[in-house]
């Protein structure tokens, strides 16, 4: 966990309205695990005033790859960074997935921005393991499919691929899988991640979520990202610290 | 080798500096401890205790706001025996002075949770919470009591000789009315200010942007406001206060103990640069070494109207 100022080495619009920020910081890019997350101080004032987390989108030697859309304040300055200018980079932060020997099949199942964090995923695991990506959406624009394997697609007003949500998809293809070592990867809406933990835990397939909270700090000190536990607890565990990744057994999302 | 004096005293309390660490933003001192050495810093505030441990409130705890930002954390907190037994013997590793921060729902368990925290040598002061907005029971139904502030004070006072802290709401009228009441009941000193009532609703869906649909402000938007409850206790009462309120860098803190403050908190700031409170200590020394200040302690009050 450092802070680190970076600079920005390449921003690019990959599909419209949804940027790939390039950041030269070689000691935070050397421990990152995928999954994990950065928070992001994007100028000095005090306007915005707090750190915005990011995912993780790729790692490539001593640079780290954002992506993002223009959300509000922080977002807009973020996409207006030049060559150069540099960015205050807390990170990284949270677990991570686990990426254990217990599977040799990959299913990545993401919902809109919920794609930021598998180019990452798929980078360490494609000369491994079988990898297959189900990426949805409201709509065509709204699909993000950048540097993935193997991919199907759904949209919710049926513009581009299966007309229904991703969960769906995914479920209409788990007979296809002969594997039965299969591990499922998730990130997007709550409701979207609720509907993939039914489906995973009807059909006993172990799954992993990446999920998301407002919170200020991002490692634990403002307690700011509450997420309820199924086993009965006296305290919340925090997306931030104990997440954002969970198995979907362990979480009421 | 500076020759500049920066310990401060407060009561009987000794600090190095006057920085120290505002509860609720430094969690129990070893996730800050992987960006500060805490050996540097004037006093670590625990985060609040109550007697049984409390899960806080349902997200969505925090929102931004402009300067600011809301949070409705609902006092989580281990609770005081898991405290004693799991969380002191880290903070035991340094030499910094442990400040416990106490919140209750009612004046017995602030009494209780005291005297089973007095016996703990570590722990040097009491910080005596009378004024989170953010719980349903307790919280602010004290600080806004000039009697409930009386009594607390008084009893807590009775089962314990640490230098007693109460920590103000600055959602009264008159907030020296309190530091007054504080002082007679035997407090040593206070804190000022608690967070700012405040509320977020999204225009879209018309629901509040805080589960608990009114949380506490905190942040640069909450400095004038501090400097000014700092200010009117220095007018009105002899008594030791400790200013909180939007710190964000070193004149923050030189204007907060000019109008008043022997020392200082710094809080939201913890979570955007956990760094900054020993960078603010840097600059401080810089600031006295420009100004010809021998000693800190000088400054507090020096204003002139």
């Amino acid at each position: 966990m450092l802070i680190v100022n970076s600079p920005v080495k390449e921003i690019k619009e990959i599909q419209k309205d949804i940027f790939l920020q390039k950041i030269y910081s070689p000691v935070i890019a050397k421990q990152i695990k995928p999954g994990q997350f950065l928070n992001i101080r994007v100028s000095e004032t005090v306007s915005p005033l707090l750190r915005r987390p990011f995912s993780i989108c790729d790692v490539d030697g001593d640079y780290i790859f954002l992506m993002f859309n223009i959300f509000g304040e922080g977002t807009k300055i973020l996409s207006h960074k030049h060559i150069d200018d540099t960015v205050d980079i807390l990170g990284p932060l949270g677990n991570g997935f686990n990426l254990t020997n217990d599977f040799d099949t990959a299913i990545i199942v993401a919902g809109g921005l919920g794609s930021a964090p598998f180019p990452f995923l798929t980078r360490l695991l494609k000369d491994k393991f079988d990898i297959y990506s189900f990426v949805g959406g409201r709509s065509k624009n709204d699909v993000i499919t950048y540097n993935l394997l193997n991919v199907q697609t759904a949209t919710d007003d049926g513009s581009l691929g299966f007309n229904g949500n991703v969960v769906q998809l995914f479920e209409k293809n788990l007979p296809s899988f002969k594997s039965k070592k299969i591990k499922v990867f998730g990130c997007g809406p709550n409701a979207m991640l609720r509907a993939l933990k039914e489906v995973c835990i009807a059909h006993n397939i172990n799954c992993e979520v990446s999920t998301e909270c407002a919170m200020a700090c991002g490692f634990g000190i403002c307690q700011g990202c509450p997420i309820e536990a199924t086993e009965q607890s006296d305290k919340y565990l925090l997306v931030c610290k104990d997440g954002p990744v969970f198995n979907v057994k362990d979480v009421i999302i | 080798m500076s020759n500049i004096d920066l310990s401060v005293t407060i009561a009987s309390l000794k600090l190095r500096n006057p920085i120290m660490l505002a509860s609720g933003t430094v969690g129990y001192g070893n996730e800050i401890a992987e960006f500060i050495d805490l050996n540097k810093i004037g006093a670590i505030v625990t985060k609040s205790l109550s007697l049984k441990p409390r899960k806080g409130n349902a997200p969505q705890r925090i929102t931004e706001t402009p300067a600011g930002m809301l949070n409705a954390i609902g006092l989580a907190n281990v609770g005081v025996e898991v405290f004693l037994k799991e969380k002191i013997p880290f903070l035991k590793k340094y030499d910094v002075p442990l400040i416990c921060n106490i919140a209750a729902s009612s004046v017995e368990e602030y009494v209780e949770c005291t005297r089973m925290l007095n016996e703990e040598e570590t722990i040097k002061a009491f910080e005596i919470n009378v004024s989170c907005p953010n719980v349903k029971d307790g919280g602010l139904q004290f600080g806004n009591n000039l009697t409930a502030v009386g009594k607390v004070t008084e009893k807590v006072r009775a089962v314990t000789n640490k230098p007693l802290i109460i920590k103000l709401s600055p959602n009264v009228s008159y907030i020296h009315e309190f530091a007054q009441v504080v002082k007679d009941s035997g407090g040593d000193a206070v804190s000022a200010i608690n967070t700012l009532v405040g509320t977020a609703f999204n225009i879209f869906t018309r629901r509040p942007k805080i589960q608990n649909v009114f949380a506490g402000l905190s942040g640069p938007a909450i400095k004038p406001i501090a400097l000014a409850k700092v200010l009117e206790i220095h007018q009105k009462v002899d008594i030791p206060i400790i200013g909180i309120g939007g710190i964000m860098n070193w004149k923050d803190v030189v204007e907060f103990i000019i109008v008043g403050a022997s020392a200082v908190q710094i809080g939201t700031l913890n979570f955007i640069d956990p760094t900054a409170p020993i960078k603010i200590l840097k600059d401080l020394e810089n600031y006295c070494k420009q100004m010809k200040i021998n000693s800190v302690s000088e400054l507090t009050g020096s204003y002139i109207i």
